[in-house]
């Protein structure tokens, strides 16, 4: 029984990174019907911005881990911000796929100029935040697991309020109905995509840093998995849906843990996208999503 | 028109009779267009494969700096045969693959007489079947059997895998008293796999269950599932033969899952990442290696002193076993007289005796090393020695 909670716990907290990262695929599709593929390697930007934040603060403070962490998504955010501005702005009004295939290039684009600004060796990500751990009958919780969950519920929980009881957020759940009749009621699409890439982007950086704490060596190639995971727990969820997207990240990392703790160890991936493929067979539109019959 | 085309045609039969007779005259005289005589003076070239980025770019750029102080001590002291030596190096980025398109590159267009790297059993496996089809001598830092079993142009300066194997289940038994083991493998690891597979060997020989053995994949980061399986299976100590950043994130994630056992691994945690992420969750952990900082033996001493000087750093297995690569292959040239592989290849088979800087070098019929192992043991921020183990 505490192999299982202990498990559990292992896997909500890798779950609950991955859902984070989720959320900022999921956004941008709910808004503009497309993958930025470029989203995990926003998160991995997000890691290292914490690596060099992390080495100006002392180590192991709860202000300089915040400092970090507000760092991390505010430089992220802008990031997001700007290869939306320069790259997927003038494509907006061409094909889909175009602005797929460029969110790969810029994908590669950062992780190959990480290889060079960074270096292709992995660090060591500096401890940020005070660590310690509880004992609950045989169960051993560490203060990272604790705050992963929690930053990650409280962030969530800070987007749902972001996008259903502000303005902004309206604008965004407008423009994701229809962009064209949200223009003519005085919308302002081009801020509410760039509103959207930088919530999802910072995002990212939170997940980059929380994944960064729990695994602390980062390189220049560490956003490829976890967001290919994400990208699937947004699918699993049913994209576009932002509890969905959560919900997924959350089911993914757990189902990842207890595969990755039986004898099935080395098939863990295999047997958890087979799950995934299982679902989408009895529903399409992954677990919250609602199947829509695209207009001709 | 008629006239031209019969021109053309005459043309065309001239070219060709004149590239048969070009092509005969090549097959009637074999390497005199290949070996040409080179002058007194040219170098002997010699082509390094290394790990110089990516993620054990601690080995590849510390066996880098070994094979040029090598490569100097050598021309400082005249050369081989009257020529200098000169080391044409490439990196593999630590990926699969990579070493295949390195060695091909040094062997056809920079036309080196040897290869030498590396220290990933995995990737000299990939190098060894090039080196082996081109009959070019290669020697390999590798630890697992099968990198000399490819051919009998590979050499290694590691000693190898079942003696690392034993030495540590023996540790495990007659050290730590421990009863019960546990293995977490790395298994797209060929180096891992081999070392996992002779420690349970050792182990079942001597009423040691390995209770349970959980895997792992390359570039894993998260091993809470496994190591919380390893917890419910009560055992008394765990086996990871990995390599270094993975086992660093292992140690940690253990301690933080209350798994407080002694934790040992091979010589493939050699690096300081494994310090940097583990930092005190390693107390109890030990490995085993080909080299110790702290070893007494003379050769050894002074190459750490020389390596230190230079390069301000402490060099580790993957230097010294580069440094001997290049000690084994002039011993072989000198002895052999040449510069033909063929010649060189039949001289390092029979180098005997000859003092490594990592240890003497012996090789044997399977071209491998007999070489003492060196166990660390976590102490007070960094690795100390345990125990000599001799072959």
């Amino acid at each position: 029984m505490s192999e299982f909670l202990q498990q559990l716990l292992n896997g909500l907290s890798l779950g609950a990174i991955y859902a984070l990262i989720a959320l900022g695929y999921t956004m941008v599709y709910g808004v503009l019907r497309f993958i930025n593929f470029a989203h995990s390697d926003v998160f991995m930007v997000g890691a290292f911005i914490g690596y060099y934040l992390g080495k100006l603060i002392p180590e192991g403070t709860l202000w300089g881990g915040m400092l970090v962490l507000s760092g991390a998504m505010i430089g992220c955010a802008l990031l997001g911000m700007f290869i939306e501005r320069v790259v997927y702005r003038p494509l907006r009004h061409g094909p889909t796929l175009n602005v797929l295939i460029t969110a790969i290039g810029v994908s590669l684009l950062l992780e190959y100029t990480g290889q060079i600004v960074f270096g292709a060796a992995p660090r060591t990500f500096p401890q940020i935040f005070p660590t310690a751990n509880y004992h609950v009958g045989a169960l051993t919780i560490s203060s990272n697991q604790v705050f992963v969950i929690g930053v990650a519920i409280l962030l969530m929980i800070a987007l749902q309020l972001i996008v259903f009881k502000t303005k902004i957020g309206t604008a965004m759940r407008a423009v994701s109905l229809n962009p064209k009749a949200a223009q003519l009621v005085g919308v302002n699409n081009n801020v509410v995509i760039s509103f959207t890439f930088g919530l999802g982007s910072a995002l990212a950086a939170a997940g980059g840093i929380l994944y960064a704490m729990n695994y602390p060596s980062i390189d220049p190639l560490m956003g490829v998995m976890p967001g290919l995971k994400a990208f699937v727990a947004a699918i699993l969820g049913g994209i576009g849906n932002i509890p969905g997207a959560a919900l997924g990240g959350l089911l993914l990392g757990t189902v990842e843990t207890f595969i990755g703790g039986s004898q099935f160890s080395t098939y863990k991936d295999a047997i958890a996208f087979a799950i995934l493929i299982v679902i989408l067979l009895f529903k399409p539109a992954g677990l919250l999503g609602k199947f829509t019959i695209e207009k001709v | 028109m008629i006239v031209l085309r019969r021109q053309f045609f005459q043309a065309l039969r001239v070219s060709r009779r004149a590239g048969f007779v070009f092509a005969a005259a090549l097959a009637a005289t074999p390497g005199l267009s290949f070996a040409a005589a080179p002058a007194a003076t040219e170098p002997i070239k010699i082509g390094v494969y290394a790990s110089l980025t990516g993620k054990e770019a601690v080995w590849g750029q510390s066996a880098e700096k070994a094979t040029r102080l090598a490569v100097d001590d050598v021309n400082a002291a005249g050369g081989v045969l009257g020529r200098p030596l000169l080391a044409i190096i490439e990196d593999n980025q630590s990926k699969p693959g990579e070493s295949v398109t390195a060695v091909r590159k040094l062997i056809s267009r920079d036309k080196v007489i040897a290869i030498l790297g590396e220290a990933s059993s995995g990737r000299s496996l990939e190098a060894a079947p090039i080196c082996q089809q081109a009959r070019i001598p290669m020697i390999s830092g590798g630890s697992n059997p099968k990198v000399t079993q490819v051919g009998n142009f590979i050499f290694r300066t590691h000693f190898i895998d079942p003696f690392q194997g034993t030495v540590m289940a023996r540790f495990a038994r007659e050290k730590l008293g421990a009863k019960r083991l546990a293995l977490l493998t790395e298994v797209t690891n060929a180096y891992a796999v081999g070392l996992a597979k002779y420690f349970s060997a050792d182990a079942a020989a001597h009423q040691m269950p390995i209770v349970i053995e959980q895997k792992y994949s390359a570039g894993e980061r998260d091993f809470k599932a496994q190591l919380t399986a390893i917890k419910a299976a009560q055992v008394d100590a765990i086996f990871v033969p990995g390599y270094y950043t993975e086992a660093g994130l292992i140690v940690a994630q253990a301690r933080e899952l209350g798994l407080n056992l002694p934790v040992l691994g091979g010589d493939g945690w050699e690096g300081p990442q494994l310090l940097a992420i583990g930092g005190p969750a390693l107390r109890d952990t030990y490995y085993c290696n080909n080299f110790s900082s702290e070893s007494d033996v003379p050769e050894t001493r002074r190459f750490i002193a020389r390596y230190q000087a230079r390069f301000q750093s402490m060099p580790g297995g993957t230097a010294a076993d580069a440094y001997d690569a290049v000690l084994m292959l002039t011993d072989a040239i000198r002895r052999a007289g040449s510069t033909e592989p063929d010649k060189i290849r039949d001289a390092l088979a029979t180098t005997r005796g000859l003092s490594g800087v990592g240890g003497p070098l012996n090789v044997d019929a399977h071209r491998d090393q007999l070489k003492p192992a060196y166990i660390l043991g976590y102490n007070s921020g960094d690795y100390h020695l345990v125990q000599v183990i001799q072959p």
